[in-house]
């Protein structure tokens, strides 16, 4: 199957990634080559196994549900873009800000 | 002591520390004098810490020198043996650009456990090792920072996406360093530049403050001169980690031989690993190898794991599902690039776009249509059906052998740029190395001997799960027949 530039638009969209023209012409092209290799998957007959959604060979035990030391809040903050008042700061999330 | 101290093994190196025949501080001197001298050229390592290096070379020092004098206490197993560390894991205060733009001027403020214990051990950090972006590529040639060359040939890959760590230990400006392996990234460039390297079952070693990208194919590993050498990192740093829920509590005790014998042990020889495209060269010498681990004892056997030519399907769904869930974080908002914009979404998809790269990209692209409402089943749901049919063939093969035996990597060490075209073509390098992710067992690459234009060959071994000291056993008896591993390139 090969990708429209609608596809890619959309895929884009999902993954918020912004691309230039060249990069969806490009990427089209790469990506419906790659999705028609990993197309071979269909060959299979897997009705009977059932998906796999942990490697884990043991049960994982969460461990104990305790309050502890955050991480201090200035060290978090140095590496943000933009901050103020000890906060993030970011463009109006909400219609109507300021 | 003769030679250059960046001669010594870790091991050897640990040894004449602890004998007071060497210090921390010349030893730690040296590799930065090595460092200052070919990097600029190799380009492995990304940042780095000399200051805070020599600092913490110092300190080992004195502690040496005040258990000399008490004549007694317990050092720290690695007190003063200066380490190189992948971008991709965090240390406290140095910068973490995991090879990406978007990462820049990033810079933690906690340390990876992994990294930790070995610190509390007393090791000495050089740097950040260079390393593709976000792991993803198999040549470092998807750095945001320049490709790392390989030290054997200067005009070739050292492997990927560890590449900056191999290249460091290979060249001698590191005794041995940390690697992840997500679907080959230690052992490949293991391969490339003659070391072994060790991936270490899924849940062995902690993943808390290694920058996710396959979070269910992730593992830390090492890449070092000899088996030994790996050994004494893995043991430190391995084991459960309240920070990391997949570590196991208790890592299960598996039979591995002693001593130089290999007597009793089972060798399987995957017939689905010496296919065409594998390089005559690449398979005598693999070939070879298994010739030598039968000659200490060991019988190698036939086996199949039919499922063998799925894995790479497999994989480019699950690894790029997981890493555009993984990668979604980059948003500009608490950390790294941010492109501003008065619209949200618009600074999302602008920080973004001028951050990632093109493999990262694509990347995050197949994931999210394969992640994507009615595509999620015919993608996602089979490739983890599959998956489940590759964990059963390696179940199945364990039951008759102890562990297995096959190339690393189609071919030795390619040149800068033979890939540069085709995405396929250079995640086609990873065909061997990824099945292992997929069933989350370990693996380990051994220098089996050089190609006619000298360039090392790797020979990969596969163990069932927790088998890491096996894999290592054997890699040790191995290494004590032959002197592969001794070989080192001239600079």
């Amino acid at each position: 199957m090969r990708l429209t530039k609608e596809d890619v638009e959309h895929i884009a969209l999902l993954a918020r990634l912004h691309l230039s023209e060249e990069e969806k012409e490009r990427y089209g092209e790469q990506l419906s080559n790659i999705l028609e290799h990993v197309g071979k998957l269909q060959e299979l007959d897997t009705a009977d196994v059932p998906a796999m959604a942990s490697i884990v060979v043991e049960r994982s035990r969460l461990r104990p549900d305790e309050p502890a030391a955050a991480m201090p809040r200035a060290d978090l903050l140095a590496n943000a873009p933009d901050a103020s008042d000890e906060q993030f700061k970011v463009p109006p999330v909400l219609d109507g800000g300021p | 002591m003769s030679g250059g101290l960046h001669e010594l093994s870790a091991k050897q190196a640990l040894a004449g520390l602890r004998a007071g025949k060497i210090s921390s501080v010349e030893l730690t001197r040296a590799y930065l004098e090595r460092i200052e001298q070919h990097n600029p050229r190799l380009n492995a390592y990304l940042y780095v810490a000399a200051e805070s290096a020599l600092q913490a070379a110092a300190a080992a020092d004195k502690q040496y020198a005040k258990a000399r004098r008490s004549k007694g206490g317990k050092l720290p197993a690695l007190l003063g043996l200066p380490i190189a560390v992948k971008d991709v894991l965090a240390v406290a205060g140095m910068p973490a650009t995991c090879g990406s733009r978007i990462l820049e001027n990033f810079v933690p403020s906690y340390t990876a456990t992994s990294v930790q214990r070995l610190l509390d051990a007393g090791v000495v950090v050089l740097g950040k090792t260079n390393t593709d972006e976000f792991a993803m590529g198999s040549s470092t040639e998807n750095s945001a920072y320049g490709v790392t060359l390989n030290p054997w040939d200067e005009t070739r890959v050292p492997g990927g996406s560890s590449g900056g760590s191999a290249a460091a230990v290979a060249g001698r400006l590191a005794p041995v360093a940390l690697g992840t392996d997500t679907g080959g990234s230690v052992r490949q460039p293991a391969a490339f530049c003659g070391l072994t390297g060790l991936k270490t079952t899924y849940g062995r070693v902690s993943r808390y403050g290694l920058v996710a990208f396959g979070s269910s194919l992730d593992t830390v590993g090492v890449l070092a001169r000899d088996a030994a050498d790996a050994g004494l990192i893995l043991k430190v740093m391995g084991g459960y980690d309240p920070q990391d829920a997949t570590t196991v509590e208790k890592t299960p005790k598996l039979e591995k031989p002693s001593g130089k014998s290999l007597k009793g042990l089972r060798i399987g020889v995957p017939k689905e690993y010496f296919i065409e495209g594998l390089s005559a060269e690449v398979e005598n010498g693999v070939r070879e190898g298994i010739r030598q681990l039968e000659v200490l004892g060991a019988k190698a056997v036939p086996v199949s794991l039919p499922h063998t030519e799925y894995a790479l399907p497999v994989y480019y769904i699950i690894a790029p599902a997981e890493a555009s869930a993984n990668l979604a974080r980059f948003d500009g908002v608490r950390y790294g690039l941010r492109v501003a914009q008065d619209d949200l979404i618009e600074m999302f998809k602008r920080s973004r776009g001028a951050g990632f790269g093109p493999e990262v990209k694509r990347r995050i692209m197949i994931g999210s249509y394969a992640l994507s409402a009615g595509y999620y089943d015919a993608y996602y749901g089979q490739a983890q059906k599959v998956r489940a049919l590759i964990r059963r063939d390696f179940d199945n093969v364990f039951k008759k052998v102890d562990l297995i035996a096959a190339p690393s990597a189609p071919s030795t060490a390619f040149r800068i740029g033979a890939h540069g075209n085709d995405p396929l073509e250079m995640y086609l390098e990873d065909v061997f190395t990824l099945p292992a992710n997929l069933a989350g067992v370990p693996g380990l690459c051994v220098c089996a001997g050089f190609d006619g234009q000298g360039l090392p060959i790797g020979l990969q071994m596969l163990g069932p799960h927790f088998a890491d000291e096996r894999l290592l056993a054997v890699a040790a008896a191995y290494q004590k027949v032959t002197d592969w591993h001794k070989q080192a390139p001239a600079l």
